[in-house]
């Protein structure tokens, strides 16, 4: 555990390039030698995750579109040509479907480790605004590729979703317009969005590296909230950090492959497998499962502006969630009532998901309400009153008394010195 | 401290309260739901019965085919590794029985001929409006992914319970169910002219007239010629026609996880090496 120790190009060659461009060094610096907290669980490896999913979703994505066509009349078509005619093309869609959905999965885990230990506070604003822009930036990502096969559920949901923006007073029309390229979701909208689908996954991977680059300022928060102090509170990248997520990589992929290989469609709409007709508008219109939560929002408020304001404000507030949380403490394993309130609205964002997926009648839209109201009271007022009038339990000295404590407390390790 | 406690407990008991009323409140309406079928493709090791693929292709041949197209099918299909089974002269054979529109010749004229194994199967109306023409007013879809753009709605909790069971033969069983559904309307239900009364049907009165009954398909094999087994036969039949390469897929799924849960426990006893001394020293 040398965490401090410099990159010694020894190779002549290294040596040569070390002078023009330390990339080997910045590599040794980040990836190698960066101290990362010695007491992180397995909740700190869905960032490792989401880069890889980032990945293997470029990857898909890429060959893909080599055989898509973007075009109203041959797109449905040409996705069943993948399905059918190219070589291991129903791998390839399948694991580009339900990658769109592992990726979100691996970004709602991220955002709940995040907010339950306080990953947001002093110094990290920045880092956790930047995850915000990320989790924008798959959210239009996702929808755009949804709209692609161009089945009945990509086009209506299409519709729906770029008809948020007539709600704008006096210029909401003109917008659509624009965004349709026409009067109607047509041969224009579908192409803009396969651009614009293939190019914002490259401005995420930008954005990507400048979430890493302010870890790397900051340094990674742990369980305990603590900063580390001293070098026995970290260990080094790799090892220790590369191993532990490759391993959880490995299980995260377990569950992926369950669904690639067996239940491939389970968490598409079979509406998504009619071409996409739009004389004819669905019984229910529902977006991918990721989205369900904003959906309840937006159709829990009954005038439309408002709604679209609701819906954009639930994902916007979270990058104010630095200033929202007024406590000094950041990890909820310290904050008894934090921690209760937080559990709640991590409840009412899955029963807001399932919401969603209903029809918004009857007893759904009382339940939407109240989910609603909670979710907005939680980040707009009991977050900054509990900072002020919780009683927190005491912190760990460090990071390493923490790990020891809780070592000798379940009888699981014996007295330091000892090795076993 | 207690008391917020219990604030907290209380906001979530009404808010699963208000949610299980809301499901009350909807399932009033309820749909007859399609009885579960036993598929050959189920589960994670199920594959297609070839045998029961021939015998749906017989009914879709002999039956469906007549109003509802395949566009997305070729004949060459049919010869495919994990499908019916054909051979390629079979599939050829069964090719040339069909007559394709093809063209234009020399003289620039658009002309029929007996259908070649790269074909794709000819559609039974030249366009939709042809197709509504001749059946009422009503569109018989195209059958090519008919067995994946059907479900049946699950609801809570048991869409949950299907992503470990893996049930996804909802709509072979919609299919096998709407096939058997046709019987009288109940007292008191006004049919549209044209329609049928169907069970399973969304609505229940649908436009297709009953296609199957019991004997009306001859089967070879010694199989039973009942609607029942008629209903499971193409509807397996569509099922692989919407996805082919189940077979491929469900083999490959195994020899990932084979993989995967390997790879994964090699890295989890290397971590467990790797930390053992951080995890173990003060």
């Amino acid at each position: 555990m040398s965490a401090n120790s410099v990159y010694k190009p020894q190779h002549p060659f290294m040596q040569w390039l070390e002078r023009r461009l330390p990339i080997a060094s910045l590599v040794y610096s980040s990836f190698i030698v960066y101290p990362t907290p010695r007491n992180l669980n397995y909740w700190w490896t869905f960032g490792g995750i989401l880069t890889f999913m980032l990945g293997a979703q470029m990857v898909t994505g890429i060959v893909l579109a080599m055989h898509y066509t973007p075009h109203v009349d041959l797109a449905f078509n040409s996705v069943e040509s993948i399905m059918r005619d190219v070589n291991y093309g129903w791998l390839l869609r399948y694991l580009h479907a339900n990658g769109a959905a592992f990726f979100f999965v691996a970004v709602y885990a991220h955002i709940a480790r995040g907010m339950y230990y306080g990953s947001y506070k002093d110094p990290r604003e920045v880092l956790w605004i930047l995850g915000v822009i990320l989790f924008l930036l798959m959210v239009v990502t996702g929808f755009m590729g949804y709209v692609l096969p161009w089945g009945q559920m990509s086009f209506w949901a299409a519709t729906v979703i770029t008809n948020l923006f007539s709600a704008i007073p006096g210029v909401g029309d003109p917008i659509v317009t624009w965004l349709w390229g026409g009067y109607a979701v047509g041969n224009p909208t579908l192409n803009r969005f396969y651009s614009l689908h293939y190019l914002l996954p490259f401005v995420i991977a930008g954005v990507v590296v400048l979430h890493v680059w302010a870890l790397h300022m900051v340094g990674q928060n742990n369980p305990t909230g603590v900063e580390p102090k001293t070098e026995k509170d970290t260990v080094a990248f790799t090892p220790y950090a590369t191993i532990k997520d490759g391993f959880f990589i490995g299980v995260f992929c377990l569950f992926f492959a369950w669904f690639v290989f067996y239940i491939p469609n389970y968490l598409g709409h079979s509406d998504n497998y009619i071409p996409a007709n739009p004389g004819q508008t669905p019984t229910h219109i529902v977006p991918e499962w990721y989205y369900l939560p904003f959906y309840a929002i937006l159709r829990a408020i009954p005038s439309k502006l408002l709604g679209v304001i609701a819906l954009l404000a639930s994902i916007v507030l979270l990058a104010f969630l630095p200033w929202l949380d007024t406590s000094r403490v950041r990890s909820a394993n310290y904050r008894p009532l934090y921690r209760q309130f937080l559990f709640v609205f991590f409840l009412v964002v899955i029963g807001l998901g399932y919401l969603g997926s209903q029809p918004p009648e009857g007893g759904y839209v009382i339940a939407a309400r109240i989910l609603t109201a909670y979710y907005f009271i939680f980040l707009l007022i009991i977050l900054p009153l509990l900072g002020l009038f919780e009683t927190t339990k005491p912190l760990p000295n460090s990071i390493s008394e923490s790990v020891l404590h809780k070592g000798l407390a379940a009888g699981a390790s014996p007295p330091s010195g000892v090795k076993v | 401290m207690n008391g917020h406690r219990s604030v907290a407990l209380a906001l979530t008991l009404v808010a699963a309260l208000v949610c299980a009323l809301g499901v009350r409140m909807a399932s009033a309406q309820e749909q007859e739901i399609p009885p579960k079928q036993r598929w050959s493709f189920a589960g994670p090791f199920g594959l297609y019965d070839p045998q029961q693929l021939q015998r749906g292709f017989k009914i879709y041949r002999e039956v469906c085919s007549s109003c509802h197209s395949l566009k997305l099918l070729a004949f060459r299909n049919l010869a495919d590794a994990g499908g019916p089974g054909f051979t390629e002269a079979q599939a050829a054979t069964i090719a040339a029985t069909f007559q394709v529109t093809a063209g234009p010749n020399d003289q620039g004229e658009m002309f029929q001929r007996p259908g070649k194994i790269a074909d794709y199967f000819p559609p039974p109306f030249p366009n939709d409006q042809a197709a509504r023409n001749a059946n009422g007013g009503a569109l018989p879809p195209d059958m090519s992914v008919l067995a994946k753009a059907r479900s049946v709605e699950r609801g809570f909790p048991w869409f949950i319970f299907d992503a470990f069971t893996q049930y996804q033969e909802d709509g072979p069983d919609y299919i096998h169910a709407i096939l058997n559904g046709y019987e009288e309307p109940p007292a008191g239900f006004t049919l549209p002219p044209g329609a049928q009364y169907n069970k399973y049907f969304p609505g229940h009165a649908i436009g297709m007239p009953k296609p199957l009954s019991d004997g009306q398909v001859e089967y070879t094999d010694g199989t039973p010629t009942t609607v029942d087994q008629y209903g499971r036969d193409v509807a397996a039949f569509l099922m692989w026609a919407a996805e082919p390469k189940l077979d491929e897929r469900k083999r490959l799924g195994f020899q990932v996880f084979v993989f995967l849960i390997v790879l994964t426990g090699l890295l989890y006893f290397t971590k467990k090496r790797v930390w053992h001394e951080v995890l173990h020293q003060s």
